[in-house]
């Protein structure tokens, strides 16, 4: 019986990470692709966790499977945090179907130093790159 | 006495990860903790005294079953825009503002926004919350920021503050 249920997580867990990675190549711009690689993919893995532990009861395997759950849930969101504000800064756009953007005219901190690349090195580029202007032309 | 509370929840942490119970693997994660404290102990939460308070433990645990609930809601909204044959997207970043006051809270808030339908944490500059929005609904900032993040808002400041 566990391992009917075990193998029927572990299934909706392969589904998850399929439906993620669909969305990766289906939408447009760098952000959305990072919204499908977050949410699906976490749920999905956790998922798959969850049969592990399901599987082999409260084992020494089990609890590390269970302890790698909120490990994953903390780590992907931070990355998507660092990802999604690092592409803003390097200078890639967004995409050709977005309604509103209120950060282009955010307010920098004034103390604290924030280290930044300023408007006009931006143009040119920082280092004498060509500054990449998005995929979809 | 703050050092030695991090040096138990470090050794309560040890055990689990090793799920062994004997003589040699109590004495190194002892020390292994007691290590790392004293390298790392500054880093962490600054306020002891919040930890003893059961009503937070209570209000953490109902935000948790929450939080999962919305979860699950944002893996299907995903799944169901990235199958759709048309592909309904309204991507836009939008600008909102908390109330709230420490760094803990503020993180768990936007780890939370990070993971509900829709929604990524861009930035935080002082009290503003920059967030990219699949679908944008409406772009009356009141309406918005109570869908956000009213439903949060109330739980994390029961909980931290």
């Amino acid at each position: 019986m566990t391992s009917i249920f075990a193998a029927i997580l572990l299934g909706i867990g392969v589904l998850f990470n399929l439906f993620g990675c669909i969305g990766l190549v289906r939408l447009p711009d760098v952000y959305n692709r990072l919204q499908s690689a977050t949410k699906c993919v976490t749920l999905g893995t956790c998922s798959i966790l969850l049969s592990v532990l399901i599987y082999y009861g409260f084992n020494s395997i089990g609890v590390k499977a269970l302890i790698a759950i909120p490990l994953l849930f903390f780590s992907a969101t931070v990355a998507a945090h660092a990802l999604a504000r690092g592409s803003y800064q390097f200078g890639i756009r967004l995409g050709e179907k977005t309604v509103v953007d209120h950060y282009k005219d955010r307010k920098t901190l004034e103390e604290g130093g924030k280290n930044e690349i300023s408007e006009d090195k931006r143009d040119q580029g920082s280092t004498g790159i060509p500054v990449h202007t998005g995929i979809h032309k | 006495m703050k050092k030695l509370a991090y040096i138990i929840i470090g050794f309560g942490l040890w055990m689990i990860f090793t799920f062994k119970l004997s003589w040699e693997n109590i004495i190194v994660g002892i020390l292994v903790s007691t290590i790392t404290v004293f390298l790392f102990g500054k880093y962490f939460v600054q306020d002891l005294s919040k930890l003893l308070e059961p009503k937070r433990y209570y209000w953490f645990i109902v935000y948790l079953f929450v939080f999962i609930w919305e979860c699950i809601k944002a893996n299907f909204d995903v799944a169901y825009r990235v199958l759709h044959p048309d592909l309904p997207i309204k991507p836009g970043i939008v600008k909102t503002r908390t109330t709230l006051k420490t760094d803990v809270a503020k993180t768990t808030l936007a780890n939370s926004i990070t993971m509900t339908p829709g929604t990524i944490t861009m930035d935080i500059i002082n009290d503003d919350i920059y967030i990219h929005w699949i679908y944008v609904r409406s772009t009356d900032p009141n309406e918005y920021g109570e869908r956000i993040v009213g439903k949060f808002e109330k739980y994390i400041k029961k909980i931290f503050e």
